[in-house]
């Protein structure tokens, strides 16, 4: 049979020859290998000291965006709760009142939008899908918790921090994203 | 009266000397384990424990403090009595070996000469051989008291390996003595500040000793009664809290004492190299001796560290016949050639 691959090593089942019987000079070999281990350069990362950088497509935690007036960008469409495979986006749509037009963009916003962090694959199929740049992933991973409860992130937990008020939280939130450009 | 008179410093002396070698004993015990962890960490290219303290320099402390805090488990099967003396005994073998093993020359303290060796017996070696072929019995105990089928595997092979390995043992320690002409550990080592050191003149004996000292310490690749993948620890299996700690210290501290022994008998004990202790004061000689012999065990507890992290474990067969096919016969062809040999000079 063909090999798939050719990584596969055949076992060496030659017998022993005197050398090797003899184990010492084998064992010096090994025992020389280890000990040059010992002086290299480590693989670890002492991960909350030190912080491996995010591939630039990494997909995190989500973010409701806003526009640079602070205003929410969400109209409530469902394109994203539509084209999550996992079914983990779940929002209510209402109509923008006189005098709130400094809170959404559009007449119609999310009053309520939850997404369940632990249903989420983080596949990024709501970002695709948003025809008003609202959702996309950050370069966050999502935090441990103790109930499940909590990994319904609510509106409050998702969206961004508003650039008006706080612009510092607002450049944070968005990251590498407005420099590197990669969105089309 | 007189022969009923104690020497009351004699006594205190020995005490205290006593409690400084076994305190000695479990600190050095303590870090080989952090030394352990980090020896194998580096040769994995990984850091090891580096959290508690600073170079995680606590971590012997914090596994401690967990190993007393674990609860203690004696399973319902088990026979109690002996469940409880198997660490115990492995214990206090390993605690008794460093009785004879002289630490350094001795030192002066008002007048009095103090020797930094608990006992100068003139049959030291015998007596360490004693002492570690009853080292097995705690295992061996702790192993059929468990009343568990991976124990009491671990417990044959423990004691087949261990009977196997010291005839070879043994055999290369005759050789060493017919050179010495002395079982005082004391006196070999004076032999040894005067003539060089054994190594020279018994290299193929020290090759078998060490080999056979890995073994008695069951250390890989000798850890076939341990063997964490084919016999889930074997004998430790059953044992939780302290009762575990004790099997896992005494590992350690017999990796010690066998360091100890080895620099002792090859390596000139506290002799330094290359230096005339005669022209030193002598406190400041049995400083720095310590300070020498405690650095040879060093290098030995890494070669240890370093054979256990390179080597795979030797199977079952491959142990016997290494033992008793290959370092019996070295053993005794290497003996008898050093009979002849002296044979051969003496009568010249």
């Amino acid at each position: 049979m063909q090999a798939l691959t050719n990584k596969s090593k055949p076992v060496d089942r030659r017998p022993m020859t005197f050398m090797e019987s003899l184990y010492l000079p084998e064992i010096v070999k090994g025992m020389a290998i280890t000990i040059s281990h010992f002086f290299k350069k480590k693989a670890t990362i002492s991960y909350p000291e030190q912080q491996r950088p995010f591939s630039r497509v990494f997909r995190g935690l989500h973010v409701l965006n806003r526009d640079e007036e602070g205003r929410e960008n969400c109209t409530a469409c469902g394109l994203c709760a539509l084209a999550c495979p996992a079914e983990a986006i779940t929002m209510e749509a209402a109509e923008r009142k006189i005098g709130e037009e400094n809170l959404y963009r559009e007449e119609k916003y999310a009053a309520r939008y939850e997404i369940n962090m632990l249903r989420c694959i983080f596949c990024g199929l709501c970002e695709e899908a948003c025809p008003k740049d609202a959702i996309y992933l950050s370069e966050t991973i999502a935090p441990p918790n103790f109930n499940r409860k909590e990994f319904i992130y609510k509106k409050d937990d998702l969206l961004i921090p508003n650039p008006v008020t706080d612009p510092e939280g607002f450049a944070k939130a968005r990251g590498e994203r407005d420099n590197k450009n990669y969105k089309k | 009266m007189s022969l009923l008179a104690i020497d009351w410093l004699l006594i205190l002396e020995k005490l205290g000397l006593i409690a400084i070698i076994i305190t000695i004993s479990l600190v050095v015990a303590m870090y080989e384990t952090y030394a352990e962890r980090k020896v194998a960490a580096f040769m994995q290219d990984r850091i090891g424990p580096n959290r508690a303290g600073p170079f995680g320099l606590l971590q012997p402390l914090a596994d401690g403090v967990k190993l007393f805090f674990k609860e203690e488990v004696i399973p319902s099967h088990s026979n109690k009595v002996l469940f409880v003396l198997g660490p115990s005994l492995a214990m206090l073998t390993a605690m008794m070996t460093c009785a004879v093993i002289p630490w350094s020359s001795p030192v002066e303290i008002g007048g009095r000469v103090i020797p930094l060796q608990i006992a100068d017996v003139n049959i030291g070696i015998l007596y360490i051989f004693a002492v570690v072929a009853m080292g097995v019995y705690g295992m061996m105990i702790g192993a059929w008291a468990s009343n568990n089928k991976f124990s009491l595997l671990s417990g044959l092979r423990g004691a087949s390996q261990v009977i196997s390995y010291e005839l070879a043992l043994g055999l290369s320690i005759i050789a060493l003595l017919m050179l010495t002409g002395s079982l005082s550990l004391k006196t070999i080592v004076e032999q040894q500040m005067a003539d060089g050191w054994n190594i020279i003149y018994q290299p193929l004996g020290f090759l078998i000793f060490l080999i056979c000292a890995f073994a008695e310490c069951n250390r890989a690749p000798f850890d076939l009664s341990e063997a964490e993948n084919e016999l889930n620890m074997g004998y430790h299996q059953e044992y939780s809290s302290m009762k575990l700690g004790f099997y896992l210290f005494s590992e350690y501290i017999n990796m010690f004492i066998s360091s100890a022994i080895i620099a002792t008998l090859f390596f000139g004990g506290y002799d330094i190299p290359f230096l005339d202790e005669s022209t030193l004061s002598p406190n400041v000689a049995a400083i720095l001796g310590v300070v020498a012999l405690m650095l040879k065990i060093c290098f030995f507890i890494f070669l240890f560290m370093w054979v256990r992290w390179t080597l795979p474990r030797f199977r079952y067969d491959q142990l016997m016949n290494l033992g008793w096919k290959k370092l019996i016969p070295l053993a005794l062809i290497n003996m008898v050639v050093t009979a002849l040999v002296i044979l051969f000079i003496s009568q010249k």
